[in-house]
Parts: C-alpha cells; structure tokens; sequence
C-alpha cells in the first residue's frame, strides 16, 4: 500500500488511525482452509476444508457488505484460495462491485489460460508465495515440489503479460541471505518483492524458535530494506525494525482492528490475519448486523482502538519509533502485550523471552492441518469381537448362519 | 518537487474527483483510493474533505474553498493539497476528464 497523505496540518495519520476507521483498509480474507502443500509457518495452520466455510452466496454477501462500506480492496489468501472451485467467479464478483482484490497463491491452479484471464484484470493483483530464492531452501519451508510449481507459475504470468505481480516472502533465518538473488528473481519476471514477518502464529509457533531471524540477520534485513526503499512491499509487517533508526516506508502501527482484520473462511472476524485465538475474536459475519456491526462495534475492537500502554516500553527511546512490535508475536511467544516485541531490536525481547514460561504461552487455535503424518503408522492386530466370543465352525464351512445359535434351544 | 506542482495548481479551473477515484468519509476527514493506480490518499480535514466532494459542483477550486468557508489565509495549503491530489491523479480537470 502506498500512502500519500496530504495534510492542512492536523493530527498525525499514526494517531488518527490508531483511533480506528469506518471501515478497514487492509482486509484479509481467508477464503478456504483448504491447501494442497502443508507449509512449517502457515499462520492459519491450514490444510483441510472446514465444513463450516462460508458458501458463495455468503461470500457474495460479504463482497456487497465491503462494497457499501467502501472497503476498496481485499487480501485474499487462505488455505489455498484459488482451490475453492467458485474462486474465479467470485474474484469478478468482487472487482464487479468495486471491491478490488489482490490474491496469495502458491500457484498450482495458475494455468496459461488463468495467467491470461488475470492479466486482463484491471484491479486484480496476484502475489506468489515462495520462502527462498533456490528450491532447496524454499522447499524446506513450503514441501517438496513447490519451488518449481511456483517458478512455473511465475513464468505463466510473465508470458500472459501480467506485469509487475507480487512475489511474497516470508522472511526467515534461511532466506534472508538471499535477498539479493530474490530481487533478481522478481527482476527477471517484471515481478515486485513483497518482504512479510516470520510470525509465530499457527504452525509457525512450533517453527518460530527455529526460522526467527538472529539479531544480526536483522540488522541485515533492515539496511536491506532501507537501502531498497518503497520499491519494495513489506505489507507494513517490519515497523519494529523502525527501532534501529529512520522509519521504514509504510503507517509504522500495528493497525490490529484499527485499519487491518482478518475475516477467516467460517466467517470469524480477527483483529488480525496472525491472531487466530479466541483472544482476538471479535464476531461472525454471520452474526445479525454482518461484518460492518463486528468492525464497528464490537467490543474488542473498540478496546484497541483505546489508547494503549506502553507499558515496559514506555520509558525506552525506540518506542516512538517502533510502538512495542507485533501483539500476535508477543501473544503467541507468552510475553505481555504492554512490553517488548520477542524480536525488539534493543535486545529487550530476548531477556522477557528467557524469562518467560514457553509452556504458558497461548497456542493457536483451529487447526486446519493435514492429518498425514511421516513415519511408520501404528496398527493393532487383533481377532473380531464375534470370533472370540463364539466357537469356531468348520474352515470350509461359509453358510451365513454358520455358528447362529437361537436363543432358547 | 511539491512547490513545483502548486505553482501549476489552476485555483480557478474547473475540477472533479477522478472517474476511477472514490472518496470514503472518516472521522479525520477522508481516504480517497484510486482504482487503476491502487494508490491511497489520505484527507487529513473534514474541511479538505468538503472541498475535494464539491469541487465537481462548483465552476472553480477557488469557489469550492469558498463554499467550505476556507480563510483566504488557509488557501495557499489547500492549494498545495490539491495540487497533490492532482499530481496523484485523484482528481483532474472537469473538461480533461
């Protein structure tokens, strides 16, 4: 998102928007928990389709709901989104009723034909997921296979003339020596980078300690970042490096049910598409009222838009600039949500983090995952209950009532 | 660069919001968004934002300020906002559109 305020000397915009909007500008909406790859980090812990998940005339419904409420563009990303068997349908809905849509795939159903479909899109964006600029590093993260699935999708793209669509990248301790080789990558297809935050939301609790970055990776990332400026996307996700130093581009805020939320694909509302947890549920599009009745008035949301504490925070020179970090990173690390980012560039994360109990920090909630486990799969043999409890017959014997005893005789 | 673009401002030129521009009224004044660009904007006054929706209803920029009761002291900033705008391409001459 570009941003270009312009002013007659008021408030600043971070204040004005930390008291929330009419309705959001950054919606993300999951249209399906459903996925074909099973990804270490996913934050909705996707894999298989929830029964509960909002049907297409639902779907419609909520797309009118946004229209009327001047929502100008959805991120749309599940699950899989473009698995659900209506989803291109659903996109011309949307771009039908100026809802623009931007799209998170890992490119499996982006076929010649689809690539040329969305290349003739005026206000369709597609970003391509993929963890690392060589096949061995991103499929470690996102399965075997889906480095070529998402280069061959990228090469669609291109080759329909679709310019400058997303490649998104979610930062960890092995990519981040790849910057440079991904910027290449994007150069090569007339793509753009999107650079988001390993968030220890869904699986990615259990990878988090793993794929963070280091303090030094950090610092890598962030002269990177300033060195490319708005050139490339960041989707706002690394204001807390702001603590380093000059700002990074973008509302520097944690717009959580201030100017972002997550509607999830059974409907639930989140103060954000990385707090999946009953802590940051704020209602259902389902509810009588719809999504606009959740956004402006429910009670969590109004709790955000409240000025917040500090807390901890408050007395260090950085908070101006980095406003205490990410609420689902603390939340899902087990630290306060008043006190350091687990990531804080001063360091004060990582003594609240080894101070902390891992064993009391929240987990996520709705596990969607694929329930296929590697390994050896455990099995009992036994004898059925019928064959214990009665005398064998004969071997050759196969009349049905063979061993039938009537009661009585 | 932006006292470049004011200077070319045409206070008294007929001007409209731009055919593929929607304006959102919010408590601080206003989010303007940009179809074809995807660009936002943001009105950061309930005065900037009177202004930006009238100035398809009246013959000037000059007059729309004048309709939302902006001090000929405050102009010079309006101008310069609106010029902003223009540069953005949120919102264009009525006889160009």
């Amino acid at each position: 998102m570009t941003a270009a305020p312009v002013s007659t000397g008021a408030l600043p915009l971070v204040e004005q928007f930390s008291y929330g909007l009419a309705a959001p500008i950054c919606l993300t909406w999951e249209l399906t928990y459903a996925c074909n790859l099973s990804c270490v980090h996913c934050l909705s812990s996707s894999g298989r389709r929830d029964p509960r998940e909002l049907s297409t005339a639902e779907c419609q419904a909520v797309i009118d709901e946004l229209q009327r409420m001047q929502v100008f563009y959805v991120n749309i990303g599940g699950g899989e989104p473009t698995v659900r068997p209506d989803f291109w349908d659903l996109l011309d809905y949307a771009t039908g009723h100026d809802v623009g849509v931007k799209f998170s795939t890992n490119g499996v159903k982006i076929t010649p034909g689809i690539a040329r479909r969305l290349a003739g899109h005026d206000y369709v964006d597609v970003q391509i997921s993929l963890d690392g600029a060589t096949a061995e590093v991103n499929d470690a993260v996102r399965g075997p296979g889906s480095y070529a699935v998402a280069l061959r999708a990228m090469q669609r793209l291109a080759d329909a003339g679709f310019a400058g669509f997303k490649i998104s990248v979610v930062m960890t301790r092995h990519n981040v020596g790849q910057l440079d080789e991904l910027q290449v990558l994007a150069d090569r297809f007339g793509a753009q980078l999107r650079l988001t935050r390993l968030r220890p939301s869904g699986r990615g609790a259990d990878v988090w300690d793993q794929l963070h970055l280091t303090a030094g990776q950090q610092r890598q990332l962030y002269d990177w970042l300033v060195a490319h400026g708005s050139s490339v996307l960041t989707g706002d996700s690394f204001f807390h490096l702001s603590g380093y130093g000059a700002a990074l581009p973008g509302l520097n805020l944690c717009g959580a049910g201030r100017v972002v939320c997550l509607i999830d694909p059974v409907g639930d509302v989140y103060a954000c598409p990385f707090a999946i947890h009953p802590s940051f549920l704020a209602g259902n599009v389902r509810d009588p009222g719809g999504f606009a009745q959740v956004w402006q008035e429910s009670e969590l949301f109004a709790g955000l838009r409240r000025p917040q504490s500090g807390g901890a925070c408050e007395s260090c020179a950085a908070y101006g600039a980095c406003r205490g970090g990410c609420m689902a990173a603390k939340f899902f690390t087990g630290l306060p949500l008043d006190g350091p980012d687990p990531e804080c560039v001063r360091g004060h994360g990582e003594h609240a983090l080894a101070a902390a109990d891992p064993a009391a920090a929240p987990r996520p909630v709705g596990d969607h995952s694929h329930r296929t486990r590697r390994g050896p799969v455990p099995l009992t043999l036994g004898t059925r209950p019928s064959e214990r409890s009665q005398p064998p017959v004969s071997a050759c014997n196969v009349d049905p009532l063979a061993g039938f005893a009537p009661p009585g005789r | 660069m932006a006292c470049a673009v004011s200077t070319e401002f045409e206070l008294d030129a007929a001007w409209r919001l731009a055919p593929q521009v929607q304006l959102r009224p919010e408590r601080f004044g206003a989010l303007l968004y940009h179809f074809g660009t995807r660009q936002l904007s943001f009105l950061k006054s309930p005065a900037l934002r009177a202004v930006v929706s009238s100035l398809a209803a009246q013959p000037s920029a000059r007059a729309a300020c004048r309709a939302a009761d902006v001090p000929d002291a405050e102009l010079p900033s309006y101008r310069r906002a609106l010029a902003t705008l223009a540069a953005a391409q949120m919102i264009c001459r009525r006889e160009a559109a």
